[in-house]
């Protein structure tokens, strides 16, 4: 019997030929993430003292500050000082700080390799899957076991394949193929599984956008997201002089606990209002609804490609005057690209209030939070009651072009209304 | 294992992370995150709760974010168990690692709010004291009883890794 690319993985780091669904296993660890709000800090510092106070391999650990950088009070200045330390006193070499969102940085850094597992302290771990590196997300005290062993306890997953045919239309992006995606199978529809994405929509997607897609698998409820590896990981990989890794790929043969079949052709802008990430609809059935800030940026909607959109369609464009524009991009290297290529000067004219890369608006930390009864469309992965800030304000979730079209005319818009101008 | 008796606290389906631990207070320490434990869906939990109670959800509970401190400030809270349709992946295995104990049971929408329940978390079995029904949850698997009887992961740890 075949197995899929996620048992393919699972198996070569359980050391077992092949594995099924439902087996328990103990699988080694490729890579460990931890980042500053949910690292080191929680449970993991006091505990590793007492349990040998020895890490299985520091050159597998990876640390990055991005949360809470950069500190907007002295208590999150302190965990960062704290994380930093932490870093230094356990020969962590790896540790990175403002550069940006981890999910990001464990991208640019060469990180995300074809056929390794990595576990990390935020539940976005499952991004790498864009780039057929099997991420999940864990909890302190289980990063914890993995720092002593290099090891974890998996149930290994079953997989659900989701095909993508045809291509997507103007207008339209891989956040509104995920948006639609969990709108298909629900907040819980994938929990404890795999969602393996394939199909000519995928294929033709920029690494940028794959990652918008695996991102947000866990808002599924799944414990990661695959996409096939292609060239456009190999010569990414090879660019930034990173490991290639081993790919793996799901057999003919393979076993899919669900198939679900797409055309992107048929796909429109999607939005997903408050508040809870399945209640999508298509966004000209939100069309109106006012909004008080609008915010490009995170690890899901703030990559090059994300600004390099919402600038063609905010050029030669303002910002309304009743609405607050944040953008922070992805990773201080995407806002040099920006800067450098003059997206940063289009969004800034159309009066962008331009952040640092950073976590902080995304779940209400610093830089950006809502007021209550405030408003927000968000490219990001949350719309949670609280998630930006006061438990009275709504966020709504959508591609970072809508954003853009929100932006401009300060409610909910459908970003196709300005493409046909140009 | 022991078993558990509380009474019931009942809550709806998709009861994520952000709603249990809200992310404002995750710069402060675990006794003022676990002060504001369910805050974002009932703002007098923490005032209602007693030791051992238990905690009766439908659906997915504990979606979103990986952090640890959602069943930990559940746990400080007070609660001695929870009981839901199902959970969510890493809330689930957090709630295991730190030692709160976590059932998957067809039958929630039977249990009302105040209900006297006790959890015989070997078994499975959950008796509803108030209405003398008895219902059946999943029985943890061996390795989280395993982890669990230890108190959790880091009592777990310990027999390989404390200090001898």
């Amino acid at each position: 019997m075949g197995m899929t690319m996620a048992e393919k993985i699972i198996a070569r780091a359980a050391g077992k030929a092949s594995v099924k669904p439902g087996e328990f296993v103990w699988a080694k660890v490729d890579t460990a993430m931890m980042d500053d709000l949910l690292g080191p800090r929680v449970v993991i510092a006091d505990e590793i003292k007492r349990l040998g106070n020895k890490i299985w391999d520091p050159d597998k650990v990876v640390i990055i500050s991005d949360h809470y950088s950069p500190a907007a009070n002295i208590t999150q200045a302190e965990i960062l000082k704290f994380t930093r330390n932490w870093a230094k006193e356990y020969g962590i070499g790896k540790y990175y700080e403002g550069l940006g969102p981890c999910h990001q940085i464990l991208a640019e850094k060469g990180f995300d390799i074809p056929g390794t597992l990595m576990v990390g302290t935020d539940s976005h771990t499952c991004t790498a899957g864009a780039f057929g590196c099997f991420g999940t997300g864990i909890g302190s005290t289980e990063m914890l076991g993995v720092l002593l062993s290099g090891e974890i306890w998996l149930r290994v997953p079953e997989t659900m394949l989701f095909k993508w045919k045809g291509q997507l239309r103007p207008g339209v992006y891989a956040k509104d193929i995920i948006l639609r995606t969990i709108k298909e199978i629900g907040q819980e529809g994938a929990t404890y599984k795999v969602m393996e994405f394939a199909g000519e929509a995928i294929e033709a997607l920029s690494l940028d956008e794959r990652m918008a897609i695996t991102n947000m698998v866990v808002e599924a409820g799944a414990k990661t997201g695959l996409i096939a590896p292609d060239e456009k990981v190999f010569d990414y990989l090879q660019a930034i002089g990173a490991d290639k890794g081993t790919p793996v790929y799901s057999d003919e043969d393979a076993v899919y606990s669900e198939v679900y079949e797409f055309d992107a052709s048929q796909l429109v802008p999607q939005v997903a209002l408050p508040h809870e990430v399945d209640n999508v609809v298509d966004i000209t059935e939100a069309a109106g609804e006012q909004i008080d800030q609008a915010y490009l940026g995170s690890c899901t909607g703030g990559r090059y490609s994300d600004l390099e959109e919402a600038a063609k369609i905010l050029k030669g464009h303002k910002v309304h005057p009743d609405v607050r524009f944040l953008v922070s991009p992805a990773s201080r290297s995407i806002y040099h690209k920006a800067l450098r290529n003059g997206i940063i000067e289009i969004l800034s004219d159309a009066g962008a209030m331009v952040l640092a890369p950073s976590c902080g608006a995304c779940l209400g930390l610093h830089s950006g939070i809502l007021a209550g009864g405030e408003r927000a469309i968000s490219s990001t992965n949350r719309n949670f009651v609280g998630r930006m800030g006061h438990k009275t304000a709504e966020i709504f979730l959508a591609s970072p072009a809508a954003v853009a079209a929100a932006a401009i005319t300060g409610k909910i818009t459908d970003p196709r209304e300005f493409l046909q101008e140009g | 294992m022991k078993t558990i008796s509380g009474k019931a606290l009942k809550y709806g389906d998709n009861i994520n992370t952000d709603l249990i631990s809200p992310p404002q207070y995750l710069e402060k320490s675990l006794e003022v995150i676990a002060q504001h434990a369910m805050e974002g869906i009932d703002e007098d939990f923490t005032r209602k709760v007693r030791p051992g109670d238990i905690l009766v959800a439908g659906k997915n509970f504990g979606p979103g974010s990986s952090r640890e401190t959602a069943p930990i400030a559940l746990k400080m809270a007070g609660v001695g168990a929870i009981v839901a349709k199902f959970f969510a992946r890493i809330f689930y295995r957090n709630a295991i690692n730190i030692g709160l104990p976590v059932l998957e049971c067809p039958d929630v929408d039977k249990i009302r709010d105040g209900d006297e329940l006790t959890v015989n978390l070997q078994t499975g079995e959950i008796i509803n004291k108030t209405t003398n029904e008895v219902y059946h949850a999943t029985p943890l698997a061996a390795p989280v009883m395993d982890i669990l009887n230890a108190g959790g992961l880091i009592g777990y740890l310990e027999k390989t890794y404390g200090q001898k």
